[in-house]
């Protein structure tokens, strides 16, 4: 027999990893396709941060956990139409203008929560967000691990070897990929360059947004002062560590999501009182910082990478 | 001839770009079934003027008809729709890329959405038809130039291009690539395709186009038939506006002196990590210049980078006057008197975002003169880029102009004026007169042979046999990395060298 504590902690940790895991996995993926494009969206924080806010916003007012997610998705998709305004159109330093959008969205969100609810905090609808199989969420470990989650998880895994297969097998992927190696190749080839990088900052924005509600609504089950704390900027380093590759970038994720799961639980179980909290907390941001150090110094960028594209320059 | 026996006909074009006008009221006619050949000095505006055909440029004026009809276009796709294809400049092929994918890219746009699997079937076909055959599944990276030229070709047919633009595709091939090259150009023409040929090489004029126009400063000065044209003399008075064929005024030099650069067995890997120069010897002494002939990707690339220090070398030992240079910094060598004119301008010779004076001065700033203290004089700065643009005719080009701007052929002729303006004591060249226009090329020639004629050392890498046999007193071939012959200059023979360029030898 295992010993049963020891059970309980290896479920724990591998049940929250997949769940922690969630929301820089969809983020991630949606950077992807912008990256491939050629762009770098560092606004992605932002973007989750802001969908995080309207998303509970719209929850509480509804008392619908589905509807707040739909709000945190929509929020998603017109903030990148925004910021693919600036990128694409009017061609600004993406550093600049994502970082910039970014940092505003803590002092916006913050603000506004404040102005909302004061101190007073309000209510989220009870969610029924858990899907469980019956009969084999009750196996062992792997029931509760596999079995017994929200259904976000079980899309986020679904949507990676769709976004792999689209990227990399279909003529959409094709012209993406194109768009981040040479843009002069693309337009030449009667691909719109524009329209093209317009709809993958717009996928992002919506894997982001739906990234940051899951956060608010589900996760943290709350909204906080810059609740996404960093998880955007994760999600643009698990990108890069994973080369651009959806299924390298769910390892990476799982990994960010193994390390923040098992700071959880040496917390929860109260474990290891001696090492401060903020010790066990920093692990995951570690981790990350690690794995792209290892893995992507020899990373190929897209050459055209945050690179705007004029048409009339060679 | 009615309107519609025109494939193309372009009216009044024009087109401004900020400080200069690129074309001015240009007419052309394309007929079916031709091939028109596109002429004219580095920046007359011939790239200009086919980008406005091909729908990536919008003319300021003017108008287009396809087949008889008026035509508006807003970008490539449109161009694309209407069968207007181009093979470009710089080759538009992702590296990264198989073949099949860069082809089937854009098929779509023509209502041709096929599987990669049906594409590469259909590449294997239509290059059959035409006589060669690619692999649909090799990477663009593991192509030869030649190689990726033909890829560029069937891209633009499977596209359904009735109209093909070719903007100086023989540049970069070797005379077998070349020969091979114009079969496929003949043979599309005679299935009613027309074909603008742009060129600096105007013995290919004479041997394939059926008709020629002429750009001058962006206008048009004429057009001709090929019967109307006795010698290639005829057209280059239409260019340049001179009488006379430019002429080599230097001789190149008999007396060779000491030995400059001796090269032992040199072993140096490629970006992929095989031996690309497989165990290389030569000596060039002053006053001499060396003839490297070679196709494209037989190692010269490599040779030259190591020899200029930027790559590193496997085994074997350079020396330069004797010393043993093998572990020098680039930048080391630079300062003792070597100097290097890349192949590559666009990304490694020029700094594209930076204005012609700062490309000038780039390599020079610690010298005096420039130098003040701390600062750099901006004035002296300008001033070097205006004499220069002056001393090489670069068209139109400012000094505060960026280099991105530049035509293909200034921006050659700005790179080599940086590298043999100063008194380097061994040059190594690099294609030097790549793209560059007929008049500009002899000059650039004149330049080099005049360097030796002071005493440099001349390493020559070229794959064009006029400019090995007008320029070198010594002429090595160079095939698969390994040097296959060195000849005097007197007894080689263009034959000899072509066949030993292809790695047959012949007695
Ligand atoms: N995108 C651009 N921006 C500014 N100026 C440009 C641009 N493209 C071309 N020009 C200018 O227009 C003129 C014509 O250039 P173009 O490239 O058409 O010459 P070309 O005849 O093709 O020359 P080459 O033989 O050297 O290729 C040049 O003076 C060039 O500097
Ligand atoms: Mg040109």
């Amino acid at each position: 027999m295992i010993d049963p504590i020891l059970t309980m902690f290896i479920t724990f940790i591998l049940a929250s990893m997949l769940r922690v895991a969630t929301p820089i996995l969809l983020a991630a993926l949606g950077e992807c396709y912008v990256e491939n494009a050629g762009i770098l969206n560092l606004g992605i924080e932002g973007i989750m941060l802001f969908s995080a806010f309207t998303s509970f916003l719209g929850a509480v007012a509804t008392n619908s956990s589905l509807i707040g997610l739909g709000v945190g998705l929509c929020t998603g998709l017109v903030l990148a139409l925004i910021l693919a305004v600036l990128y694409v159109t009017l061609k600004s330093d993406q550093i600049v203008v994502g970082i910039a959008f970014s940092l505003s969205a803590i002092g916006f969100t913050s603000l506004y929560f404040r102005i909302l609810y004061g101190t007073t905090l309000p209510r989220l609808p009870v969610k029924e967000w858990i899907v469980t199989v019956p009969q084999l969420a009750d196996v062992p470990i792997i029931g509760r691990v596999f079995f017994n989650q929200p259904f976000m998880v079980y899309v986020s895994i679904a949507l990676v070897p769709i976004f792999y297969y689209i990227l990399y097998r279909t003529r959409f992927g094709l012209k993406v990929r194109t768009l981040g190696e040479n843009p002069v190749v693309a337009d030449t080839a009667g691909v719109n360059v524009f329209l093209y990088r317009y709809i993958v900052m717009l996928i992002g924005g919506m894997l982001a947004g739906v990234g940051g509600a899951y956060l608010s609504l589900y996760q943290v089950s709350l909204f906080q002062d810059n609740m996404i704390q960093g998880r955007g900027y994760v999600a643009i380093a698990i990108v890069m560590f994973a080369r651009w590759n959806p299924l390298k970038i769910l390892a990476g994720a799982l990994l960010y999501g193994g390390a923040e799961a098992f700071a959880g639980a040496i917390q929860a179980l109260g474990y290891l009182r001696t090492i401060p909290a903020e010790i066990v907390l920093m692990l995951p941001y570690l981790i990350t910082i690690v794995g792209l150090v290892v893995l992507a110094r020899r990373a190929r960028f897209p050459p055209a990478f945050a690179r705007p594209y004029r048409r009339e320059m060679r | 001839m009615s309107k519609e026996d025109y494939a193309v006909q372009m009216r009044g074009i024009t087109k401004t770009f900020p400080g200069v006008v690129a074309n001015k009221n240009v007419d052309l006619d394309l007929r079916k079934g031709e091939i028109h050949g596109l002429l004219g000095e580095n920046g007359a505006g011939k790239t200009t003027l086919m980008n406005i055909l091909s729908g990536f440029y919008k003319p300021d004026e003017g108008e287009i008809y396809v087949e008889g009809k008026r035509v508006k276009m807003h970008s490539p796709k449109d161009a694309l729709k209407l069968g207007i294809g181009m093979v470009y400049q710089h080759f538009t092929l992702v590296p990264e890329f198989k073949v099949v994918e860069n082809i089937m890219l854009g098929m779509d746009v023509v209502g041709k959405k096929l599987s990669l699997k049906a594409t590469a079937n259909l590449i294997e076909e239509q290059a059959k038809q035409l006589g060669f055959t690619v692999d649909p599944w090799s990477k663009v990276a593991d192509l030869s130039l030649g190689e990726q030229q033909k890829v560029e070709i069937l891209k633009v047919l499977l596209r359904g291009a009735k109209v093909i633009i070719l903007d100086e595709p023989t540049s970069v091939l070797a005379p077998v690539e070349i020969a091979g090259l114009f079969n496929v150009l003949k043979q599309l023409a005679s299935q009613g395709k027309s074909i603008v040929f742009i060129t600096h090489k105007l013995n290919e004029v004479m041997e394939i186009c059926d008709r020629i126009t002429v750009l001058r400063s962006g206008m048009k000065i004429g057009t001709l038939n090929r019967s109307e044209i006795a010698s290639t003399l005829d057209i280059i008075k239409m260019m340049f506006g001179v009488e006379a064929e430019p002429a080599l005024a230097a001789e190149v030099p008999k007396e060779l002196g000491k030995e400059v650069l001796k090269v032992e067995n040199l072993v140096v890997e490629s970006d992929r990590g095989i031996d690309a120069v497989k165990g290389v010897s030569f000596t060039i002494r002053e006053g001499e210049i060396l003839g490297l002939a070679g196709i494209d990707g037989n190692g010269q690339k490599e040779l030259a980078e190591a020899l200029s220090r930027i790559r590193s070398v496997k085994s074997g030992k350079i020396y330069f006057k004797g010393e043993d240079v093998t572990a020098l910094s680039p930048a080391d060598l630079y300062l003792k008197g070597v100097t290097y004119i890349t192949d590559d301008r666009i990304s490694e010779g020029l700094i594209q975002d930076f204005t012609l004076a700062e490309n000038v001065v780039l390599k020079d700033f610690r010298k005096n003169g420039v130098k003040r203290g701390l600062f750099i004089d901006w004035k002296k700065i300008t001033e070097n880029g205006r004499k220069l643009a002056e001393e090489y005719e670069l068209a139109a080009a400012k000094p505060n102009s960026l280099v991105q701007t530049l035509s293909g052929g200034t921006q050659q002729k700005l790179l080599v004026a940086r590298e043999i303006g100063g008194d380097a004591s061994l040059i190594i060249a690099n294609q030097p007169t790549h793209g560059v226009d007929a008049k500009t090329t002899a000059y650039i020639r004149k330049k080099l042979i005049e360097s030796a004629a002071k005493g440099a050392a001349v390493l020559l890498i070229s794959n064009d046999l006029d400019e090995i046999f007008s320029c070198s007193n010594t002429i090595a071939v160079i095939y698969e990395g390994r040097i296959l012959g060195i000849l005097d200059r007197q007894s080689a023979t263009r034959e000899n060298v072509a066949y030993l360029m292809i790695g047959v030898k012949k007695d």
